[in-house]
């Protein structure tokens, strides 16, 4: 489980925490029965405080997304991945709704818009392509 | 700030209206903090604030001129054995015998403590990759760090106490330092006091941040409250504006003509509020962001 902690930009740690548990769920690189890494080992891998990941474990339980199990894991539930699917549809949409401001802002057509994200998704699969191809 | 928060049973550190004078500066000014069992508490502040002071204050290499310092409950000044045993403690100068070997640091330091743990220290050794046969004068700073942390951490210590430990240390014996501030506290009822001005640090362990400045505890929380409390705002006017009206909590602001940007305190209210504050100043919130530790220790000492 890949997690990236970044102390610039003033967005609490649990909430960075919460907020990439919350995309692995819901791309499907955690799967419902799968077991999330102890406290005491995702805080020293992170090196950040034991009570940040406690606090983290227990906003995603408390979503309903992971489950504690008698035998003191911390597990992704059945309804997770349901669940998180509808939290991806929610940050996205977020997004978009800065890029709408965003464009609207600089006077930038919505037709335009669309032009742009098509021009973009281009470049990015050539650059993929590309990628594979150096492998 | 001189109300008690903590009771002086749960807490490790008692700092009571404790002032200090170097010739005519005054280092510390009525300095009251209270540091809780368990968990990490990060002292804050710039170049000079007087952090070194107080953590000598605790360690009782400095007699308070007036109020009381306790540790475990005890003045350190009078029963420094009771105290000492118990703490564990690293220094930036790091003042180790220059003229022994790794190997007798470790022997040395272990005649002083009956907690003392010879497997810890011997993993930690490896793990360090500290040779026991080099001599403390040939050891590179992040080598010397390392064997000052060792010493430090194997006797196990209820409270560690590191003043400004990652300070010019590349980040690999930075890591080892943070890491062992986290195994530190993951055993029940460790408490960990450290001094930093890597902020970066202090906000990925620290559960409670004391900030000094000119002597005085200018700010004094836990760092989820903190956190909660500072927010960065930017409102958008219809027309520009030269001076901007006054926001709920605001401590700083910037801009030019349409576009302000403020960083308000709202402690104990509602971040939905500023919205409400600023549509009735006629004007419409743009960006709301919360703020690093970096951030609001730069809002509260320039204020």
């Amino acid at each position: 489980m890949r997690i990236h902690i970044s102390t610039n930009d003033g967005v609490p740690i649990y909430l960075q925490v919460v907020q990439q548990i919350k995309y692995l769920i819901s791309a499907g690189r955690l799967s419902p029965g799968d077991e999330l890494p102890p406290i005491r080992v995702l805080a020293e891998n992170l090196l950040v405080n034991p009570n940040t990941i406690a606090r983290a474990y227990r906003e995603l339980e408390s979503a309903g997304l992971v489950e504690k199990r008698r035998t003191a894991g911390t597990y992704v539930s059945a309804e997770g991945s349901r669940l998180a699917k509808r939290e991806r549809t929610r940050i996205l949409a977020s997004r978009i709704d800065h890029l709408l401001a965003e464009s609207d802002q600089m006077d930038v057509s919505f037709d335009e818009l669309i032009k742009l994200i098509h021009v973009r998704r281009e470049a990015m699969n050539n650059s993929r392509a590309k990628e594979f191809a150096d492998d | 700030m001189t109300e008690r928060t903590n009771n002086s049973a749960s807490s490790v550190i008692e700092i009571t209206q404790v002032s200090r004078r170097f010739g005519s500066k005054l280092a510390l000014d009525n300095v009251c903090m209270s540091v809780p069992r368990g968990g990490v508490f990060g002292l804050i502040g710039g170049n000079g604030a007087g952090k070194t002071t107080l953590i000598k204050h605790v360690l009782g290499m400095l007699q308070p001129q007036s109020g009381s310092v306790r540790v475990f409950g005890m003045d350190p000044i009078t029963q420094p054995v009771g105290v000492l045993g118990r703490m564990g403690y690293l220094s930036e100068e790091r003042d180790l015998p220059n003229w022994m070997r790794v190997r007798e640091l470790i022997r040395y330091t272990q005649a002083f403590y009956p907690t003392w743990d010879e497997r810890f220290a011997e993993e930690l050794r490896e793990m360090f990759e500290l040779d026991p046969n080099a001599r403390i004068r040939g050891l590179s700073r992040g080598q010397r760090a390392r064997s000052g942390l060792l010493v430090a951490l194997a006797h196990r210590p209820e409270l560690l106490v590191l003043d400004e430990p990652s300070s010019g240390l590349d980040p690999v014996v930075r890591r080892d330092i943070l890491s062992a501030i986290i195994r530190t506290i993951a055993h029940e009822g460790r408490t960990v006091l450290f001094s930093s001005h890597l902020l970066d640090e202090v906000e990925r362990v620290a559960d409670n941040v004391a900030m000094i400045h000119n002597g005085r505890v200018v700010l004094s929380d836990s760092l989820e409250s903190l956190k909660d409390s500072y927010r960065r705002v930017t409102l958008r006017f219809d027309t520009p504006i030269a001076e901007p009206p006054e926001l709920l909590g605001r401590m700083h602001t910037e801009g030019t003509g349409m576009e302000w940007t403020y960083v308000c305190n709202i402690s104990g209210r509602d971040a939905s509020q500023i919205r409400g504050a600023a549509i009735s100043l006629g004007a419409e919130v743009v960006d709301e962001s919360s703020m690093s530790l970096d951030e609001i220790f730069v809002a509260t000492a320039c204020r």
